[in-house]
């Protein structure tokens, strides 16, 4: 018995293996072929690059017309870095005011912002194109920064009011007693303890920024502006003309980012995704 | 705690609003505002330059008599939406009910699976899905080990739409992780229940983990429409953003991209989204009303 229970066991566990290097495929196919001279990309079907070259990270590094991928690379950064600062305060002011205020209207309030999460971004895309049109924000990065800092992303909101309703209400109460005012609380009492629920948010905040392209492409067209999502776009010509060795290399590079922050925060990650249903 | 609460409500009033602000800006003039102006222009002709001319219904009754290609584009948007979702439903559930076998190495299993979500994403991964699924690409020469000479996916108007399914369905991970979390919350004695009263796997599974799960299908099952039916990225990377071939990459969202944003015709566009919005409300609403049939909480049970 115990012998076959092993059996199956390890069974299972080649068949998960398995499965799992199927599934990575594609990736590990981007990441050494990047490595491999441009003749041999296409042509040789083994994962192992027989010979390996950094040519492609250096010419595809150049970019387009004269902009180098650093400069993609910044801009993409800075969009990102912008919208997790925006998301992070604006959210958790609003959660806060949701979760432990008593105000008018807060019924209405709260569920006009459980409706908003549903709602498809084509909708409002037409008029906030004109909107940012009108105030000549075409080609700056406000039309992608803004709706983070007033808290459009309603359902980082919803994640920390439920958050926030799990910390005890004693702590408050104290705090009110000790003559704390709602903002102290705030930012002494909550917002410490919500760190968790703050670095989720951040984290999912960062790589919807890094991977969106949509809007970028909506909005920016101006080569020193263009994201790193961009720039990779550009650099493929679906004729077949691509410098693929290039597109590869900054492909990978384009990964780098949002794997690393996956790697580092992985246990808040896979927790906020399996407690809260993001993405 | 009522006497404390009571004088305090004015002055709270006016702090939640202040705490408030920057939401409700946002809300006014991103959000409700747009909208109202989205359903106005969606009346209208309107191509930025010069201002809206009202134009009453044309722009819907056009959109439903006389355009193919919203036709082409919605029946094909549904399509993927019925074929992508249930099936990376069920990958989910499936990797995880493996994995949640008291596996060792759980953790790195759960981190592989995840990854193809983490990064399916950019841009990066579709130009890779397109040259994999390329006529002389990776999936083909892989069949032709097996003495199969596979299509020119990318290029076959009837093929292209099931090469977006797959790089849709690879994507199971975040779905995965949410069904592991659901998993883990069925008490195990129920099982250990129905294996004295005899009970199969096959009895176990329907009977037990799905009616526990339900809660949790009911999410992912509305999270993964909604999303489902606004996908832009694979459509326009792999289509060469044009749609094509023949219109076969021409997703809902890329269409009203074209329209509004490569035509100007930003009435019309508008209307393709309030229509989008229509539909996804109402398949939200079915999903949402025949819930109360199939999805089970543990609480509700035990008054019946």
């Amino acid at each position: 018995m115990p012998l076959k229970r092993r059996l199956v066991q390890a069974g299972r566990h080649v068949a998960i293996i398995l499965f799992g290097l199927l599934m990575l495929y594609p990736v590990l196919w981007l990441i050494l072929s990047s490595f491999k001279p441009n003749h041999l990309i296409f042509t040789n079907s083994s994962l192992i690059p027989t010979s390996f070259t950094l040519d492609h990270f250096v010419n595809g590094w150049k970019g387009l017309q004269g902009v180098s991928f650093g400069r993609f690379f910044g801009n993409s950064a800075l969009i990102s870095v912008m919208s997790v600062l925006g998301n992070v305060i604006s959210c958790s002011l609003a959660a806060y005011a949701f979760s432990r205020l008593k105000f008018k209207f807060k019924g209405l309030w709260f569920s006009i912002m459980l409706v908003t999460i549903m709602l498809p971004y084509h909708v409002t895309l037409v008029p906030q194109y004109i909107l940012y049109n009108e105030l000549h924000w075409i080609n700056t990065y406000f039309p992608l920064i803004l709706p983070k800092w007033l808290a459009q992303d309603s359902f980082f909101i919803l994640l920390m009011v439920q958050f926030i309703r799990g910390i005890p209400r004693e702590l408050d109460e104290s705090a009110t007693i000790d003559g704390c005012g709602q903002s102290q609380i705030f930012f002494r009492i909550v917002m410490p303890l919500l760190v968790p629920a703050l670095i989720t948010t951040a984290i999912f905040t960062f790589i919807w920024s890094w991977d969106d392209f949509f809007s970028q492409m909506i909005y920016l067209s101006k080569i020193d502006l263009f994201t790193v999502q961009l720039g990779i776009r550009s650099l493929f010509d679906p004729s077949g003309q691509s410098d693929w060795g290039a597109l590869l290399a900054m492909s990978t590079l384009s990964l780098l980012p949002v794997t690393i922050i996956f790697l580092v925060f992985q246990r808040y990650f896979l927790e906020g995704i399996a407690t809260t249903g993001l993405k | 705690m009522r006497k404390l609460s009571k004088p305090l409500y004015g002055q709270q009033n006016m702090t939640a609003y202040l705490f408030l602000l920057p939401w409700l800006i946002g809300l006014f003039c991103l959000t409700l505002g747009p909208m109202v102006a989205s359903l106005y222009l969606s009346l209208t002709k309107f191509n930025l330059l010069t201002s809206p001319t009202w134009t009453g219904l044309s722009n819907y009754v056009q959109i439903f008599t006389e355009d193919d290609t919203f036709r082409r584009s919605l029946g094909l948007t549904f399509y993927y939406v019925f074929l992508s979702v249930p099936l990376r439903l069920a990958f989910a559930l499936l990797v995880a009910m493996a994995l949640n076998k008291g596996i060792r190495g759980l953790g790195l299993y759960r981190t592989v699976y995840y990854i193809p979500s983490l990064l399916g994403g950019s841009v990066a991964i579709a130009i890779v899905w397109r040259q994999i699924f390329e006529g002389s690409g990776l999936v083909n020469q892989f069949l032709s080990w097996f003495g199969i000479t596979g299509p020119a996916w990318i290029a076959h108007p009837d093929y292209v739409v099931y090469t977006i399914v797959t790089l849709s369905v690879w994507q199971f991970g975040s779905a995965m992780v949410i069904f592991l979390a659901g998993l883990k919350q069925i008490p195990a004695d129920l099982y250990e229940a129905s294996d004295v009263d005899g009970a199969g796997k096959v009895r176990q599974f329907f009977g037990i983990t799905l009616p526990m799960l339900s809660p949790v299908i009911f999410f992912n099952l509305i999270m993964s429409m909604i999303n489902s039916f606004q996908a832009f990225t694979p459509a326009y990377v792999i289509g060469d953003g044009r749609g094509g071939p023949l219109d076969a990459t021409m997703f809902y969202t890329l269409y009203l991209y074209l329209k509004g944003f490569s035509f100007f015709d930003m009435g019309y566009a508008s209307a393709l989204a309030w229509i989008m919005l229509v539909i996804i409300g109402v398949f939200t609403a079915i999903v949402f009303l025949t819930s109360k049939f199939w999805v089970f909480y543990g609480d509700n049970q035990e008054g019946r």
